[in-house]
């Protein structure tokens, strides 16, 4: 892509970014946080494609690491995001807290299987 | 593998932005943000098994090892850490981004001649770098590795300044050369910089440090779009620099701080730091029983949760508290300052993991009113949120931060450690008052004695 498209590109998203979340309240400026966190860990895409193209050991070495690295950032990201905003959401689902066994039906299983959709 | 043809793969890349944009706008709103986040991951998703099949990839089982490697070590942490320390878990993964980033920069600097490119690659280094280290010092303060007090030596100044010349030099000459080891020294530099720019950060100010760190990350991805030709990069990163520099804006402002100010306050002799004289003016002390007649028989409470409740983990006695209250028909509501908790937003995530009801959790602005009709405002574990000098004393290093105006309510009670001044190192005039009682001890255990006699009333 040639240097004006990318440019282009570039002032629009920032545009977009500062128009999404301006609005936000205070209760969920660590989840966007964490979910802005999760987002910058695409790098991983970087990664993969620097250390399939790596000919040199040493090169593919220092690759994997950055693979490594960026799978931590996404993954651990979503996931970490993920937990929070579930004690949000179980909240509203669960108007009694003080039965016990409702609380404790919430967070097992919809967390997980809610991911795994995305595979 | 097949590869397919470039025309899909810019198609699922942008499938993949926009999927991240909606995700960011999911975030953004209570109902949606569970979903949003999803949404993001499945855009993440998305965009990871395109790049297998973007172009001919060598090495393929290794990548796909080194993935399950990152999986197997992030995925478990991020599902059992506790919830007070998820600031910190956020600082760590922000830093790995960050180093990710940077590494892909540094291996493809022989790929290259192109001098824009080149500068692309020098600014993803050092941004790379100083996110990764900074994110480093900070998780070492929330973890209490370090000290959370401000570092400061005589001298730092004129070293950061160096260490930024000399990055700036060896930028300089990285563009023209494209010298491989003078790359790896600016990534040395850049880890210097990243280093000495968090030190001199009080604890209180570092979550607005781990946002703007945030943000660089994000600025160093985008950085390496440029670097790799690849706008999926370009844009995810774009987006989150830029709503990374708006949250941290809206963090720095709830405290009443410029980012500047936190950044480099500490240079001009310590703003952060400020006055830690005790005065010897006598307060008054009350028991656990004390206070639970005062709560019991009210028929308006406010709990003003903080930092000392989190580390406390008191979240969930303090929820406990709110029911036994509500059960002899008192109106309880939390009185949420945007900083409370060590990141903003912070103490929502804590109380709602205790079940507190959404309704029950007041914003600043809604509930600050209120505290008029309040009988009994119960401060626990808070203390620069709720001093009056933010608003009485223009000397003061947190004038001009908003605040919770518990000093309105008929009576107050603190739930104190002890009486060391909050982070700002600023005195609260408010504990000397006629109508403030105090209550000495660790916030989970005082909150338990509270209980405990709330419910022998």
């Amino acid at each position: 892509m040639d240097g004006m498209s990318l440019l282009t590109v570039t002032v629009l998203a920032v545009f977009v970014g500062f128009e999404v979340v301006s609005k936000v309240s205070s209760t969920l400026h660590t989840p966007l946080m964490s979910g802005a966190n999760a987002i910058h860990g695409i790098i991983l895409v970087g990664a993969i494609i620097v250390a399939g193209q790596a000919a040199d050991p040493w090169v593919l070495a220092v690759a994997l690491l950055a693979v490594v690295l960026a799978t931590a950032n996404l993954v651990g990201g979503f996931v970490v995001t993920d937990r929070m905003l579930h004690m949000f959401h179980a909240r509203k689902e669960t108007p009694a807290p003080k039965d016990p066994a409702g609380r404790r039906e919430n967070p097992g299983p919809n967390g997980l299987p809610a991911r795994g959709e995305g595979k | 593998m097949t590869v397919l043809d470039p025309v899909w793969t810019s198609l699922l890349y942008l499938t993949a932005a926009v999927f991240f944009i909606l995700a960011l706008r999911g975030l953004s709103s209570p109902r949606t943000a569970r979903r949003g986040n999803l949404i993001g991951a499945f855009g993440a998703l998305l965009a990871v098994v395109t790049v297998f099949f973007s172009a001919r990839l060598e090495n393929i089982p290794w990548i796909v090892g080194a993935i399950a490697v990152g999986t197997a070590v992030a995925a478990p942490v991020a599902r059992r850490v506790k919830m007070t320390q998820m600031p910190q878990l956020v600082a760590l993964f922000n830093g790995v981004g960050g180093g990710a980033a940077a590494l892909v920069a540094l291996l493809e600097l022989s790929h290259t001649g192109d001098p824009w490119v080149r500068l692309a690659i020098v600014f993803t280094l050092l941004v790379g770098a100083v996110s990764f280290a900074g994110s480093g010092v900070t998780f070492a303060k929330l973890q209490e590795l370090m000290t959370t007090r401000p570092l400061v030596f005589p001298g730092l100044p004129i070293v950061m300044a160096a260490v930024l010349l000399a990055a700036v030099g060896t930028g300089v000459a990285v563009v023209l050369t494209g010298s491989l080891p003078l790359a790896v020294l600016l990534m040395v530099l850049g880890l210097a910089a990243g280093a000495l720019l968090v030190l001199p950060v009080g604890g209180a100010d570092v979550p607005i440090v781990i946002s703007l760190l945030n943000a660089f990350t994000g600025l160093a991805v985008a950085a390496s779009g440029v670097v790799l030709g690849n706008v999926l990069l370009v844009v995810a990163g774009t987006l989150v620099g830029a709503s990374g520099t708006i949250l941290t804006r809206a963090m720095a402002a709830a405290m009443g701080r410029s980012v500047a100010g936190i950044l480099f306050g500490a240079f001009k002799g310590g703003s952060t730091a400020g006055s830690t004289a005790m005065s010897e003016r006598p307060v008054r002390s009350s028991s656990a029983e004390d206070v639970a007649v005062l709560l019991g028989y009210a028929q308006r409470v406010i709990i003003v949760p903080g930092y000392g409740l989190a580390v406390a983990q008191g979240q969930h006695t303090a929820a406990e508290l709110a029911l036994a209250l509500e059960a002899r028909g008192i109106e309880v509501d939390f009185a949420i300052h945007p900083v409370a908790g060590r990141m903003p937003g912070h103490m929502n995530v804590l109380l709602a993991e205790a079940n507190v009801p959404y309704e029950s959790l007041k914003e600043m602005g809604e509930i600050n009113p209120e505290f008029r009709t309040a009988d009994v405002a119960l401060v626990v574990g808070a203390n620069d949120v709720v001093n009056p000098a933010a608003k009485t004393s223009s000397g003061s290093p947190i004038y001009g931060m908003p605040i919770l105006e518990v000093a309105e309510a008929r009576q107050v009670i603190f739930l104190k450690r002890s009486m060391r001044p909050g982070f700002a190192g600023i005195e609260n005039d408010l504990l000397y008052e006629p109508q403030t009682s105090l209550l000495f001890g660790d916030a989970k255990d005082s909150l338990a004695k509270v209980l405990g006699a709330v419910k022998a009333l």
